[in-house]
Order: structure tokens, then sequence, then C-alpha cells
């Protein structure tokens, strides 16, 4: 940790919090991507517009960061197995809880509501042990 | 400007907001797994940074809230918001914490990783459309 990473971690924070700004005043919705993103997913929502608008600017601010000349840093080097396990338990385990880290760890929490409060808890804890087990006992 | 078909207005600002969280991701170091495991990993070489990230979020979010409300009055309780507290929410919760601890990625990062051109992220993001495929089918 280092002063110059704390300050791109608070002026990143600062920028999701405007786009949840942005989508809870001008479309009375929460920004959480996991929920955004079953809705375009079978059976369909109607008002799936919205949802793909966001999905796609979500999808491309890697290429247009890259674009205006920001330090990108994407890489992987997780096993594929571990990865397709993982993307299992995280897209059945946000439908379960509603919501994910964007949705209950920041929306939900800004409004004080106890549910996000609770599963936040839940995540980080459930994470945390994982982390540890993976790193530290097996 | 004005916009006078209003599903436009809304699908602009859902894109500028997607946008913008992404940036948000970006700049934050959330699209990158291993910070995010460093993070997690309270035991070990600990890396607390992504807290700030939380922090800036919860704080921007929460004066915009207030702001929003003070000035027109207007409650911002999103549709679809819910209240009750199950054991549906805490399993939930704990089995995405699992799949979160086991790869460093969440919902939001994994799309924005999508045009890496990984296949790690490819296989990553079908997983996470399988898994709620899988919630859909099984809970009715």
């Amino acid at each position: 940790m280092s002063y110059a990473t704390v300050l791109t971690a608070l002026g990143g924070g600062v920028l999701i919090g405007i786009a949840a700004g942005l989508l809870l005043f001008f479309n009375n919705r929460t920004a959480g991507i996991s929920g955004i993103l079953a809705g375009i997913l079978k059976p369909w929502q109607l008002d799936s517009q919205w949802r793909l608008a966001f999905l796609l600017g979500l999808i491309i601010s890697a290429p247009l960061w890259k674009g205006l000349g920001g330090n990108l840093h994407l890489e992987l080097d997780t096993p594929l197995t571990v990865l397709a396990i993982a993307g299992l338990l995280v897209g059945y385990g946000t439908q379960l809880g509603g919501g994910c880290t964007s949705g209950h760890g920041i929306c939900g929490n800004a409004r004080l509501s106890k549910r996000s409060i609770i599963a936040t808890l839940t995540f980080m804890v459930s994470a945390g042990i994982t982390v540890y087990m993976v790193r530290h006992v097996l | 400007m004005s916009f006078k078909n209003t599903s436009f207005k809304l699908i602009l600002s859902a894109f500028a907001s997607g946008l913008v969280f992404g940036f948000g991701l970006i700049l934050a170091g959330m699209t990158n797994p291993s910070k995010v495991l460093a993070f997690l990993d309270v035991t070990g070489q600990w890396d607390p940074t992504l807290a700030f990230v939380m922090a800036g979020a919860l704080l921007t979010l929460g004066l915009l809230q207030w702001r929003i409300q003070k000035k027109y009055r207007h409650h911002l309780t999103p549709v679809n918001s819910k209240s009750n507290i199950d054991s549906k929410l805490l399993l939930g919760a704990a089995i995405f914490g699992i799949g979160w601890g086991l790869s460093g990625l969440c919902p939001g990062p994994a799309l924005v990783s999508l045009s890496s051109q990984l296949t790690g992220s490819y296989v990553f993001f079908l997983a996470l459309i399988a898994g709620i495929f899988l919630f859909k089918i099984t809970d009715r």
C-alpha cells in the first residue's frame, strides 16, 4: 500500500459512487451489476434496454480507458477450472443472495439497508476464509 | 440539451453510469484479481488499499443521495428493493464470497475484463452466466 494507490483507490471509489448516483437519480435503479446482468437473461424482463446500455458501458470502459491513455492492468493467473467453479458460485450466489459487491456492498450500504450490511459482512468473511484456506491451509 | 424521448434519456444515463462505473473499477484496481485477493488475505501480506474504494464510493453515493433528497424531496428508494433478512440472503452471500475468494473476481470487474481477451475472463463469464441460469431454473 502506498500513498498513490490509496489515492487511486479513493478516486476509483468516488467514480463508482457517481456512477451509482447517476443510475439511482435518472433511472431510479440500483447499480447492482449481478442483478442488471441477470435481468437480460431469460426469462427476460421487459425493461432490458437500460440494462444492455449499462452493461455495454461497463464492457467498453476498458478499451476506452486504454484509448484515452490510461494504465490498464488486466491479468488472470488462476487455473481455468478454478475460474469456472468460481464463476458458477458467483453467478448462483449473487442471485440467491440478491446482490454482489456493487448492489449490496455499495448501493445497499449507502442507504444503510440492514439486508445489505449483513450480506456484505457475510461475503467479506466468506471470501476472507476462502482466501485463507487456499493460501494458508490447503 | 433536452430529450423529448424519455426512454432514450434512460438508456443514455444507464450507459454513462456503466461507463463511469467501469472507469472507477479500473482506476481503483478492482480489475486486478491479485490485488483483490491481497485485500482478502488478512492473515497474509494484507493490502488494505481496496477498503478505500468502498469508503470513497459509500461517502460519494451517501452524499449524493443526501443532497438529492434534500433538494428534490425525492426519496430515492430504488425499484425492487427488499428489506427481509433470511437464510437465502446469508447462504447466497456466503456462496458468492467463496467464488470471489477463489478468483478475485466479482461481476463488475468480470465484465470489464471481457475486452482483455484472456481465456480466463471468458471462462469466468460463461460460468457466471451458467450460475445465474442454475439459480433461475432451480428457484421455482
